[in-house]
Formats: structure tokens, C-alpha cells, sequence
């Protein structure tokens, strides 16, 4: 039943909250006994795993069939708009967290442990002989000596595509709006294969840091935070990749009008940020 | 598409599955109090044992790890448990029908916030009976100490991720409920006070609980992936978790204080009989102090060693939220000036919050000074501090929006003799219990530890007095909100006199949903 503009709308009781919560509980479960040691971690974690993905499914499925059936007003649209921008919020906040690490280690544990501000017998008695210097991974050399991934090579290469998917992205969404649903669906693929490759070429950055430069996570406050910071990201790519399949797939059935399309533009929008939260990583990461 | 597609306005569903389905905000409210209520009692039984530890020198009952262990879990139980999901349940229950809308925006999603806590406390006590016993190393978890937790360290890590993304999910619920679902008319400076506090906490929950999420992934890969985030000889700093922890953690008192503030300026105009003496000062004053406590969290380390110019800045910064705290005071005592004062049990919680809360603030003014800092720092002195301003501060104001609501949640009022005796019980024995601290701290006696030396023997034993008899006290607020429930007398829709507010339009009990059509507010 489709519902007034000027009446409220309610959705009904729904077991998928309930059941995402114990695919988490699986997950962490499996996860923390893994770390302890435990042989059955690893099956624990995979059906926490798989019923958290059910619960994905099931919970979206619902949702899309509940809009595709007209069930959402204009003011459902706008709480999911709202929704989807304060969680675009604290994934920023996230973020922060680790460029704080980033910023704090750059300019103040690095530079104290080589003797800076009054820390001169800090380096003289406890860290003597140890320069401050970026990249490093600490006076214990920890995980012995390492090279770093330039910029100008797959860094700046992986700059252009997420900034050229940005692009294919928007070229849809105007396509989207004014009904060309063949460019939608053409750019629309576009965007998420430029974001495979872009995983494509970190996948292979990774593997080449981990055997032919002896840069890992264990590489001292260097590896900690360009592994941890570019790993997240990655992370966030994959998911925001996938949500782009699945808006595309849903554009192929025909889903989303000129002037309806939450989804679609929610998802766009956490591909931008994932876009803007890479040129920092370029900026500071790899360039400066 | 038939009426099954939604919950039709007047009926709901019946037996468990309104209870582990429901989108309804009221029934996700009465879930988060009732959950909060019970982790205070679990919570509070642990400080019963770390009270009963202390009640003499010597190690009497329990060895010191499990001592470390309760101290912890005390605190993390509390904060997370009990006072955080206690003002969420409140703002569930109240915010729809305060601004004039039938329920939450996403109803979904709050079924959602409320149904990770079970699991992440389940997660958290799980912990006592693993190998290596419960985290011992504070809830500040603070690195190296705490990865030298057992087994229990990735559960710890794991149940906060849990609550932050609960917290995270409530708060995004919270913005978007009180943004896009007024009813016509209700402008931003109409909002009652309740629902502004709450919305300026949930802006500061959405922008730290990440950030807290942050600091305990960068523990876990520390201790089992060889990052060095925390790590000296890696180059990393211990220090850096203690400003990426207080980042969050200072705006996090505020997270559990700005809703109490909320609800005494709802209790004490309406037992004043008269309108709240500044509306848009109070407003001003809860933003500054929202503001203020994302540039003042290095407060919390003045002895870790940080730059002279450091120093001087974030004890300035911090002596600043005092002025926006004092607006806030004023302005209740210049509401209660000349009103018509009753003193029914939500009238007498507030003005305990008011003087016992300001106390605590007062005490905090003090350790803002860094050179005095650096004697109190890690005595009883801090812990008299911030449980004045979390017992006689939060939690009596969580007490009085109890009472206070309670005739619109049930439709019948509480026995009021018990309220006053709960009221006066609780009052006496928290300052029984948390008065003797300070001179304690004073005098040098350091927090977290078992055993002390003997010239601290009276005062320890005074105050485990008043912590027994304020936590059986507890019990009486149990009885009072039983005898609601019960209850014989009947409430009107507006249940106190001077009471203003759209909820008080609605009857008593409130109906499942709360308007079904929008309110027109003038």
C-alpha cells in the first residue's frame, strides 16, 4: 500500500537485525579464538561469516523489494539520505583515527625518539645512534631494512583511475536522471572495473612490498601505518566495488527512476569518499 | 500490498518476537532501559567487591589480578552498560513523542543498535572465565599493560568494536529522527531541551566512537601482527594510544553528561512551574561544551610528559568549559528563583544532580591546573571526581527522568514514598561513599590497588560503608519502578502539573505509536 505524503511510514518487525548480530557474535567469536589459537577458529569465523552475508542479502532484498514496491515516501527517502551521510561521517572519523597515528608518528614520536624538542637524553641513553628520519621503522630496525613504494609509479597510475571512475560514475548518474539507461549501465560498469584494476595493481604493490622490498606490517611505525592505512582502504574499495555491482545488476532489471534512486546515489557517494580518502593516502603516504 | 507489509498503528505483535523483531521505539526503549538497569546492578555488584576488598588493609577476599580485573569490567560495564544505553533508551522513548513524530526514522536499524549490546556484553563477561582471567589493565586500556591481557584481550577488543558500532548505528538514528521528522512547526529553537542535548551527543558519538574503534584495531594488530603503532623500538609511542584514547574519551564524558543536562532542564521548570529561565543559552552553552571537548583531551596525561606550551594550552582550554558549565547552573537556579517549588521524587533527583554534579565540576577545575595535576593524578582524588560526576551527575539524573516519565511510560504512578526514600537514601550514602575519597587522593592513596597502608584504614572504611548502603539503596528504585508498573493510581496525560511538551499531549500509557498523524505546534 503505497502511503500518503502526509502520513507516516513504519516498516514492519524484521528478524535481520537480530540475525546480523549473531553473524557478528560468529565472527568475533571465530575470530578471537583463531588469534588464541584454537583449531576451530577459522570454521567458527567462516559461519559467523556466512550468516552475516545471509543477513546482507536477505536484509537488502528486503528493503529493495519493499522500495521497488512504492512503500517509501519522500520522507523515508530523506532519512536514508541523512542516514547514509552521518555513516559516510564516522567512516571519515575512522579514518582519522589513523592519519592521527600517521601525523603523530611524522611529527612528534619519530623526531622525540632522535632527540628532539627535550628528549636529548631520551636518544642519548635509551635510543643512542638513532636519527630521526621518515620513512623508518624505529633505532630497533624492526624487521630489518626495507624500501618504500614510490609514487610515480602504480601509486599515481591507481590516482588516475579512482579519479577517472569518479568521473564514469557522475557520466551514470546523469544518465540515470535523464533516462539513458544504456550509458547507465555502460559507465556504470565502467566505474566498478576501474575500481577491480584499482585493487588489481594494490594487490600486486602488496605482494611485491612483501617479497621484494621486505616492506610488511612488521616494518616498524612505517609499516604500521602504511599497511594499516592503505589496507582500510582497500578494504572500503572491495565493498564499494561490490555495492557498485549490485547497483548495476539492479539498473539491468530496470530498478531506479529519474527521480528515485537512494541506493544509487548512496552508493556513489561512498565511492567519492573512497576517492577522496585515496588522494589523501597519495598525498601522504606515498608522495610526501 | 496488504496491510501485513507494516505494523497496522494499533495492533502489535505478540509474545518474544515483539521483543527481538520490534521497530517500534517505544518497545526498543523499554529493551535499552531494562538492559541498562540490569548492567548497573552488574556493574554495581562488582564495585560491591572492590568496595568490600577496601573496607580494610590487607588482601582479605580476592587476589589483586582479579581485584584489576573487577576494576575494569566495573568501569567498562558502567559506562558502556549501564549510562550510555540508559540515555539511548531514554531518547527513544522520548524523543518521537517530544518532537511530535510516530516513532524512530530508521526503526530497523534502532532494532539493530539495540540487539549488538547482548552479544557485545556476552563478549565482555565472557572474559572472566577465560584463561588469563578478565582485562585487568583499566578501561582505558592503556598499551604495554594491556597487551599483556590473556586470552580475553581480542574479546575486549572485539565487545568495544561491537559497542561502538551500536553506539555509531543509535546515534546516526537519533540525528535523523530529530533533522527529518518534526512535526510542522516544531523549529530547531522549539525543540525541548532533551532533544537538543541529544542531538549535539549524538553528533559527538558519531565523530569519536570511531575513533575509539581505531585505537583498539591498532592494540590487536600490535599485539598479533607486529605492527609497532604503540612500540618505541619500532618507532611508534605508547603515548600516541593515550591521545588517540582521550580523543575519544574526553568528549565521551560529555557523551554521558550532556543528556543529563537535557533532562534536569526538563525536571526543573516543570517543578518550578516556570518556562527554563535561558532556552537559547542552554543551547549555546551545550554546543561550546560539545565544542570544548574536542580540543581539551590531553588533560588526561599531564604527567605522561608533553611540551611546556602543550600544557599551558589544555589547562587554559579545559578551565574554558567551566563557563558554559556555569551558564547551564545558573541558569536552573535562576528557573527555580521565585517559582513554585514542589518536591516530588524527579524535583529532589535534579537538585541533587545540580549540587552534587557541581561538586564534581568543581573538582575537575581543580585538576585542570597541571601543577596540582601532577599530585592528584591517579590518586582517589580522580576517582571521587568523576564518580561525582557520574553518580550523583548521571545517574541521578537518569533516576529523576525515570520518575519523572514513568507516569507516561506505564500510565500509572509510582509509589512516591518509596521515590523519597530512594531519594534521600541515595543521597546520603553517595556522599557517604565518594565525600572520604577525596581526602583520600589528598592524602596519596593511589587508585587500582588492593591493599593500602594503614593511615588509610578510616576513610576506606567509611566510605565501603556508605557503598554498601547507597547500592542496597538501588534496590528501593527497583520497588518504586515495580510499583509503577502495578500501579493503582492512575495518571492523567499530563501527569505533573506544570509539565509542558508534546508528550504530555499524548494519554497515559502512550500509545504504541506515538502520532500517527503530525502534531500541529504553533
Amino acid at each position: 500500500m503505497a502511503h500518503a505524503d502526509n502520513s507516516y511510514y513504519i516498516p514492519h518487525g524484521s528478524h535481520w537485525p537480530l540475525t546480523g548480530s549473531i553473524g557478528l557474535f560468529g565472527i568475533m567469536i571465530g575470530a578471537s579464538i583463531w588469534l588464541n589459537g584454537s583449531g576451530i577458529g577459522p570454521l567458527v569465523l567462516s559461519i559467523g561469516f556466512a550468516v552475516l552475508l545471509f543477513m546482507i542479502f536477505g536484509w537488502f532484498r528486503l528493503v529493495i523489494n519493499e522500495s521497488e514496491g512504492g512503500q517509501y515516501n519522500s520522507e523515508v527517502d530523506t532519512s536514508f539520505r541523512m542516514g547514509m551521510g552521518w555513516f559516510i561521517f564516522s567512516e571519515v572519523m575512522f579514518f582519522a583515527a589513523f592519519f592521527g597515528a600517521l601525523f603523530y608518528a611524522r611529527g612528534i614520536a619519530v623526531p622525540w625518539l632522535g632527540g628532539d624538542s627535550n628528549n636529548f637524553f631520551t636518544n642519548e641513553l635509551l635510543w643512542n645512534n638513532f636519527t630521526a628520519t621518515w620513512p623508518t621503522n624505529g633505532p630497533d630496525d624492526l624487521g630489518g631494512k626495507f624500501e618504500t613504494l614510490g609514487p610515480w609509479g602504480i601509486p599515481a597510475l591507481n590516482t588516475a583511475i579512482l579519479l577517472t571512475s569518479g568521473i564514469t560514475l557522475t557520466i551514470a548518474h546523469h544518465a540515470l536522471q535523464k533516462g539513458s539507461r544504456g550509458i547507465l549501465s555502460m559507465f556504470l560498469a565502467a566505474t566498478f572495473i576501474l575500481g577491480f584494476i584499482f585493487m588489481g595493481f594494490q594487490a600486486y604493490e602488496y605482494i611485491h612490498a612483501y617479497q621484494e622490498l621486505n616492506l610488511t606490517m612488521e616494518s616498524g611505525i612505517y609499516g604500521s601505518t602504511f599497511f594499516l592505512l592503505t589496507g582500510f582502504h582497500g578494504l572500503h574499495v572491495t565493498i564499494g566495488a561490490t555495492m557498485l555491482v549490485v547497483i548495476w545488476l539492479r539498473c539491468l532489471r530496470g530498478h531506479f527512476k529519474p527521480d528515485h534512486h537512494f541506493a544509487f546515489e548512496a552508493v556513489a557517494w561512498y565511492w567519492h569518499f573512497v576517492d577522496v580518502v585515496w588522494l589523501f593516502l597519495f598525498i601522504f603516504v606515498y608522495w610526501l | 500490498m496488504s496491510d501485513s507489509t507494516h505494523d497496522d498503528h494499533d495492533t502489535k505483535p505478540t509474545g518474544l518476537k515483539r521483543w527481538l523483531f520490534t521497530t517500534n521505539h517505544k518497545d526498543i526503549g523499554t529493551l535499552y532501559l531494562v538492559t541498562s538497569l540490569i548492567m548497573f546492578f552488574v556493574g554495581g555488584s562488582m564495585a560491591m567487591m572492590i568496595r568490600l576488598e577496601l573496607f580494610q588493609p590487607g588482601l582479605q577476599f580476592i587476589d589483586p589480578q582479579f581485584f584489576n580485573s573487577l576494576v575494569t569490567v566495573h568501569a567498562l560495564v558502567m559506562v558502556f552498560g549501564a549510562v550510555m544505553p540508559a540515555f539511548v533508551g531514554l531518547a527513544n522513548w522520548m524523543i518521537p513523542m517530544m518532537i511530535g513524530a510516530p516513532d524512530m526514522a530508521l526503526p530497523r536499524l534502532n532494532n539493530w543498535s539495540f540487539w549488538l549490546l547482548p552479544f557485545a556484553f556476552t563478549l565482555l563477561i565472557l572474559t572472566f572465565f577465560l584463561p588469563g582471567g578478565a582485562p585487568a589493565g583499566g578501561w582505558t586500556l592503556y598499551p604495554p599493560l594491556v597487551l599483556q591481557t590473556g586470552d580475553s584481550f581480542p574479546f575486549l577488543v572485539f565487545a568495544v568494536h561491537l559497542l561502538g558500532a551500536s553506539s555509531i548505528m543509535g546515534a546516526i538514528n537519533i540525528i535523523v529522527t530529530i533533522m527529518n521528522m518534526r512535526a510542522p512547526g516544531m523549529t530547531l529553537m522549539k525543540m525541548p531541551m532533551f532533544v537538543w542535548t541529544w542531538l549535539i551527543t549524538a553528533y559527538l558519538l558519531i565523530a569519536v566512537m570511531p575513533v575509539l574503534a581505531g585505537a583498539v584495531t591498532m592494540l590487536l594488530t600490535d599485539r598479533f601482527f607486529g605492527t609497532s603503532f604503540f612500540n618505541a623500538a619500532g618507532g611508534g609511542d605508547p603515548v600516541l594510544f593515550q591521545h588517540v584514547f582521550w580523543f575519544f574519551g574526553h568528549p565521551e564524558v560529555y557523551i554521558m553528561i550532556l543528556p543529563s543536562f537535557g533532562v534536569i532542564s526538563q525536571i526543573v521548570p516543570a517543578f518550578s512551574r516556570k518556562p527554563l529561565f535561558g532556552f537559547s543559552s542552554m543551547v549555546y552553552a551545550t554546543a561550546s561544551i560539545a565544542f570544548l571537548s574536542f580540543i581539551v583531551w590531553a588533560h588526561h596525561m599531564f604527567t605522561t610528559g608533553m611540551p611546556i606550551a602543550g600544557q599551558l594550552y589544555f589547562m587554559l582550554g579545559t578551565m574554558l568549559i567551566a563557563i558554559p558549565t556555569g551558564v547551564k547552573i545558573f541558569n536552573w537556579l535562576a528557573t527555580m528563583w521565585k517559582g513554585e517549588l514542589t518536591f516530588e521524587t524527579p524535583m529532589l533527583f535534579a537538585i541533587g544532580f545540580i549540587l552534587m554534579f557541581a561538586i564534581g565540576g568543581f573538582s575537575g577545575l581543580m585538576m585542570a591546573i597541571v601543577p596540582v595535576d601532577y599530585q592528584y593524578h591517579d590518586t582517589y582524588f580522580i576517582v571521587a571526581h568523576f564518580h561525582y560526576t557520574l553518580v550523583p551527575g548521571s545517574v541521578f539524573a537518569l533516576m529523576g527522568a525515570a520518575y519523572y516519565w514513568l507516569p507516561k511510560w506505564t500510565g500509572y504512578y509510582y509509589n512516591e514514598k518509596i521515590g523519597q526514600w530512594h531519594f534521600w537514601t541515595s543521597a546520603v550514602f553517595v556522599n557517604v561513599l565518594f565525600f572520604p575519597q577525596h581526602f583520600l587522593g589528598l592524602a596519596g592513596m593511589p587508585r587500582r590497588i588492593p591493599d593500602y597502608p594503614t593511615q588509610f584504614a578510616d576513610f576506606n572504611m567509611v566510605s565501603s560503608i556508605g557503598g554498601f548502603l547507597f547500592g542496597a539503596s538501588q534496590l528501593l528504585f527497583v520497588w518504586a519502578v515495580i510499583s509503577s508498573v502495578k500501579g493503582k493510581q492512575k495518571a492523567p496525560a499530563k501527569a505533573w502539573e506544570g509539565a509542558e511538551g508534546l508528550e504530555w499531549t499524548l494519554p497515559s500509557p502512550a500509545p504504541y505509536h506515538s502520532f500517527n498523524t503530525p502534531p500541529k505546534v504553533d
